[in-house]
């Protein structure tokens, strides 16, 4: 049986209509979308983006839901990346009223339903934290949840994108451990781990293969296939890792 | 940014929308069996290389292409060389479980 929500014989693009872009970090956005239509999604889903040019060029990119399946509208948070031609538009131009092209929800396979066994591992590298949050936004409403703990990595304390809120969400609830580590800086102050995710790290602070936890990873390709590596690593099954990777741009 | 074709690797769900449409059913999910190495492999995990001028994805295990994917002149052309089998879930149809 397949996991996630379904989206629809082909594919169509939808127009949506822009209601509120919020600053999460210096180069990061969270745009609330309403979509005429949407048939839900699952949490780990993603939308692609179209945008048009007056002249007809257009740039499509890929963007992680952020959103718990519980919401209507659903929020996109997309980081600003050199060079990025959607991302620039999306985090510097984009205005409530303003509409965009997308479609989805798209894929099935990097989704958590909240139905499956076991802990929940999240492995974040930078903005690919974004469909994990749309799975603890969804976990935190549910009524039975498995135990939960997210490592993530960042390059710098400022660069923590939803870190209010996980501290929240952790406080509210024993079952949730939350772990940011930075790898370009030592703020005063910082009793977080530093340095990339690798083995130790994984160690030290996600679930050990014998309490059989649901792993998630997602960021830039060489991340992920590192944090993946590590795992195996460790002696953690490959089939209870899930992996997605952003690429080298991390405009997705 | 310096970039070398290993760093546009990307993994399935990253052609999930580009496969979608083409076919009427969540490909990410589907099971794909290789021809080269019997591996099976979620279409989400196999291992995908760019998608502007059409998307090449290969076995995660042993590296075979598994799928071409271009779009010359307002046709898709899909070839399939690398997929012995490919396992889809059965059930009501998107229209109907909506």
């Amino acid at each position: 049986m397949t996991e996630g929500a379904d989206s629809g014989p082909r594919l169509v693009w939808r127009e949506a209509e822009v209601l509120a872009v919020v600053a999460e970090t210096a180069s990061a956005r969270s745009i609330t979308l309403r979509v005429p239509d949407w048939p839900g999604h699952a949490a780990g889903q993603h939308v692609d983006v179209r945008l048009t040019a007056d002249d007809g060029y257009q740039a499509q990119r890929s963007y992680s839901i952020a959103s718990p399946p519980e919401q209507a509208d659903i929020v996109l948070t997309v980081e600003r990346v050199e060079d990025g031609e959607v991302s620039s538009y999306l985090t510097e131009e984009t205005r409530p009223g303003d509409r965009l092209e997308l479609r989805g929800p798209i894929g099935g396979y990097f989704t958590w339903t909240g139905t499956l066994p076991g802990p929940l591992q999240l492995v974040g590298g930078g903005s690919g934290i974004v469909p994990l949050m749309a799975m603890l936004r969804h976990r935190a409403n549910e009524r039975t949840r498995p135990a939960a703990r997210l490592l993530s990595s960042w390059r710098t304390r400022d660069a923590i994108i939803y870190r209010d809120e996980l501290e929240r969400l952790a406080s509210d609830d024993p079952q949730l451990a939350v772990v940011h580590t930075l790898t370009r800086e030592s703020p005063p102050g910082w009793s977080g781990p530093r340095g990339r995710i690798d083995a130790d790290m994984l160690r030290a602070f996600a679930y050990a293969p014998e309490q059989q936890p649901r792993l998630y990873v997602c960021g830039p390709t060489p991340f992920v296939e590192a944090v993946a590596d590590a795992l195996v690593q460790l002696g953690h099954a490959p089939e209870c890792i899930k992996t997605e990777r952003f690429g080298p741009t991390g405009d997705r | 940014m310096e970039r070398t074709t290993d760093d546009l690797r990307l993994d399935g769900n990253a052609a999930a929308g580009l496969l979608g449409e083409i076919f009427a059913f969540e490909t990410t999910t589907a099971i794909t069996i290789c021809s080269g190495c019997d591996r099976a492999s979620p279409v989400g995990t196999l291992v995908l290389y760019g998608q502007h001028m059409g998307a090449v994805l290969r076995c995660p295990g042993c590296g075979q292409v598994m799928m071409v994917v271009t779009r010359p002149h307002g046709e898709w052309w899909l070839d399939l060389r690398g997929v012995r089998i490919m396992r889809v879930a059965a059930g009501p149809s998107r229209d109907q479980a909506r």
